[in-house]
């Protein structure tokens, strides 16, 4: 279940297997695996000694050694240890109760500030708290306009100062001006600045000195690199740091360098931007970063976003059917129309362990194109055709293609689509845990029909089956790349 | 990944083979700047690879080459890469006791020559306007980076039309417009939510109107993960195409130079939809060291064309293979 970084401790302990006992030294090796994935994902170099100090303490025991699946061990491992570093979380914004609450966000230039100003204002109006926003950003052409736009979009007062050169005593005006207009949350946008740059550092200083904010923020891009530790450690020097937001978390950055800002400032992790729109602004959650980080996927987002589509009974009646095998074209029908929104699929795929590489298939618009086809062409069918596919014949097919526009060859496609997705359905809905993860492996190694092809035309990956002896050249060829890369990692 | 593509790394700077940086008339200064930018980032981290070396000089071991791979990493190349870099040396120094120059000298003369590329400037079309597409992710830097490409050629006797293709984000066309003016050239904007491939349309027409020697279009920040929003890009390039047919003459991906591995997913990801030309590297004056651009140029033959190193106007570079090696490690 653990992609890519299982894949390379499995590698490192197989040569093992056979050949006698896990010793430290083996281990050693796995350990060396998980340092440079964590490298990989951008933690900084002194943050990844650190954390695997304490990983190694934990590796090299005596349990992990005697495991019969060292590697599932040693990931796990890593990843409670991630979590244990991430957290803990408190997701509050701490506000008083007799005076305004005075957030101040801070950052590089283009982590997101401005952007996260809006979206902890649609979070606050949620609520039913009206804040004010302060457009501090003094620097930057068009930043007060920005924000100025983001409050008009979001229906919330915008406290601007354009002849001032000043950005503390705007702000200081604006905590003025929330007191009198009785607004509960006043959130500062600085301007964008380099942790090295001091004297706009001393600038943030006299801010936070004489406006003194009850919540800082550090908004941190979720790209950022190993320079991760400077910024991060200059920020918290500067000011007293209350919290962290980690921002462009929707594409397929791995963002460790949250753990380093983690490390480096102390402070709980508030929240982490997931997209473009206002509400794209998440509670932090260590599990689903610690995944992230180790490219584990994210379950329960995935699950999350499954419930947001599907409302409980629904997915009730679904899971029965599909249990029992009565899962009919009908209800794939209804699900492909549920999840037929462009974008939709493809983060949910994004989000599932190992189903990140069918995430781009999914996203195209082909994709959509194809999924419309596919309802279009049950859309044709008679109900008792929808019930049961095995009726539809040579006839059939070609009157269901007519009324669909489609040419009868999608019609088999489709048909033979649902009957490799029913048992696998069939058994995900049945069955424990673990064996849906050994489905989703099973799907990932190709059963996935008919992804990525165009429309009417998909040809591939129709359960074509391989004879056993072409599977073990399969495999063997598999297990040759991932020694390449073993070797190549070194 | 080859890396280290000389097999046989020589351990003497090439300095006869050092090629001569592309320098037209002016941009000497713009080099004295990128030194000055650099400054920085030296001052604050304070250590460099020298650290490493005792002026005696040091023994190589496994310890030597822990160290010299946590620098490596630092720079943001990646552990493919350092991890290269590091073989390299344990092959060719392992046991011995080494000088700082020695050691410096050979990464910085294998950086170099892997950032060694056909040309540093920005492609000119034959006739009629150059076209320049900017692209990339949210925050990188495109509208600053566009303000000072454009005041350098401006400031070099050419005349252009920016174009303000981001109409998504709040206040962006406003940005751009801000810095037109300050520049003193054309700008082709559209309301707010309009086609930006319509924007990018009537800029291109519009630098054609005017006989401008430059087009530059700014696009809103995309992640290279929304497969729409690269269509879109593919979509502006086809529409610039049929305005200007082999249009446009350079597109620009803007990194950020904090940006860490994901900078190399980026590069893929904007190459693939609007066939990148050429990077610019923003923000290269703060600590970060931006060596990210190392993988990208040795997977994608991406080269870097120019740095940004600061807010101002001026404060942006011509890309210099060799001062951005010497500045990766030295001080």
């Amino acid at each position: 279940m653990f992609d890519s970084l299982s894949e390379g401790l499995q590698s490192a302990f197989k040569s093992l297997s056979g050949k006698g006992k896990l010793t430290e030294g083996n281990m050693r090796d796995g350990l060396k695996i998980v340092e440079q994935s964590l490298l990989e994902s951008d933690v900084s170099y002194s943050v990844v000694k650190e954390f695997m100090a304490h990983v190694s303490e934990k590796a090299l025991g005596k349990r992990v050694l005697l495991s019969l699946r060292p590697h599932e061990e040693l990931v796990r491992i890593v990843h409670e240890e991630l979590i244990e570093t991430l957290g803990p979380v408190d997701p509050s914004l701490h506000l008083k109760a007799d005076r305004p609450t005075v957030l101040m966000l801070c950052g590089l230039q283009g982590s997101g500030k401005t952007t996260t100003c809006g979206k902890l204002t649609q979070m606050l109006r949620e609520q039913q708290i009206e804040p004010l926003l302060v457009a501090a950003d003094l620097q930057r052409p068009a930043a007060i306009e920005q924000l100025k736009i983001i409050g008009e979009q979001l229906g919330v007062p915008v406290h601007t100062e354009t002849d001032h050169q000043d950005p503390v005593k705007v702000c200081q005006n604006g905590v003025d001006r929330a007191r009198r207009d009785g607004n509960r949350v006043v959130i500062l946008d600085t301007a964008g600045r380099l942790a090295i740059d001091e004297e706009l550092m001393a600038q943030l200083k006299r801010i936070d000195k004489k406006v003194g904010p009850d919540q800082v923020y550090l908004v941190v891009d979720g790209m950022t690199g190993q320079d991760a530790v400077n910024s991060a450690g200059a920020f918290n020097d500067a000011l007293e740091l209350d919290g962290v937001v980690m921002t462009k978390l929707d594409g397929d950055a791995r963002g460790g360098a949250l753990l380093s800002v983690k490390q480096v400032t102390g402070v709980p992790i508030k929240f982490i931007g997931t997209g473009e729109r206002f509400d794209a602004l998440e509670p932090f959650r260590p599990e689903g970063m610690a995944g992230r980080i180790l490219q584990m996927g994210d379950m329960v987002a995935a699950a999350r976003e499954a419930h947001r589509i599907v409302d409980e009974s629904e997915r009730e009646s679904l899971e029965e059917k599909m249990a029992s095998g009565q899962f009919s074209l009908d209800d794939f029908k209804n699900l492909m129309q549920k999840v037929a929104q462009p974008g939709l699929m493809g983060r949910m795929m994004g989000m599932m362990p190992g189903m990140s590489q069918f995430k781009e298939a999914l996203d195209s618009e082909e994709a959509g194109g194809q999924m419309k086809q596919i309802i279009g062409a049950i859309n044709s069918m008679t109900p008792a055709e929808r019930k049961n596919p095995k009726l539809i014949d040579a006839a059939r097919r070609t009157r269901i293609a007519a009324g669909a526009g489609v040419q009868s060859s999608s019609i088999t496609q489709l048909i033979k689509q649902f009957d490799t997705m029913k048992p696998i359905m069939q058994m995900m809905s049945g069955k424990g845990g673990g064996d849906r993860m050994a489905m989703l492996r099973q799907l990932q190694s190709g059963a996935m029909p008919g992804m990525g092809g165009g429309g009417a035309k998909i040809k591939q990956s129709t359960g074509k089956r391989l004879s056993p002896a072409e599977r073990e050249k399969q495999r063997k060829e598999r297990e040759k790349l991932k020694r390449k890369m073993k070797r190549k990692r070194r | 990944m080859a890396f280290w593509r000389s097999k046989t790394a020589p351990s003497q700077p090439e300095s006869g083979e050092t090629p001569p940086a592309e320098d037209q008339a002016g941009q000497g200064g713009m080099f004295t700047k990128f030194s000055s930018g650099l400054q920085k980032t030296r001052r604050v981290l304070g250590t460099d690879i020298r650290d490493l070396f005792k002026s005696e000089g040091r023994l190589v071991d496994e310890e030597f080459l822990d160290e010299l791979f946590a620098r490596l990493i630092r720079t943001d190349m990646g552990t493919g890469p350092a991890n290269k870099i590091r073989d390299e040396v344990a092959k060719q120094y392992r046991g011995r006791v080494v000088q700082l120059e020695e050691v410096v000298a050979t990464i910085t003369t294998e950086i170099r020559e892997q950032l060694r590329q056909d040309h540093g400037g920005l492609a000119k079309a034959d006739s009629g306007p150059t076209v320049i597409l900017v692209v990339g992710v949210n925050g990188s830097g495109k509208t600053t980076s566009i303000g000072k490409l454009a005041n350098h050629l401006r400031s070099g006797g050419h005349s252009l039309v920016l174009g303000a293709g981001d109409t998504f984000r709040a206040a962006a066309v406003e940005q751009l417009t801000i810095w037109a003016g300050r520049i003193g050239c054309e700008i082709v904007t559209g309301k707010s939510g309009a086609d930006p491939a319509s924007v990018a349309f009537q800029c291109v027409d519009k630098a054609m109107e005017t006989g401008a020697d430059y087009a530059i279009i700014d696009t809103a920040g995309r992640l290279q993960t929304q497969s729409n929003l690269m269509q879109e890009l593919q979509k502006i390039r086809k529409v610039i195409d049929k305005r200007l047919p082999g249009a446009p003459h350079e597109v620009l991906l803007v990194l950020d130079a904090t940006a860490g591995q994901n900078a190399i997913s980026q590069a893929k990801g904007f190459s693939a939809a609007a066939a990148c030309t050429g990077i610019v590297l923003a923000k290269l004056d703060g600590s970060a060291k931006g060596g990210v651009v190392l993988p990208i140029h040795e997977q994608f033959q991406l080269p870097v064309k120019f740095v940004g190193l600061g807010e101002g106007l001026d404060d942006m570079a011509a890309f210099d293979p060799d001062s951005f090696a010497e500045a990766l490690f030295q001080n």
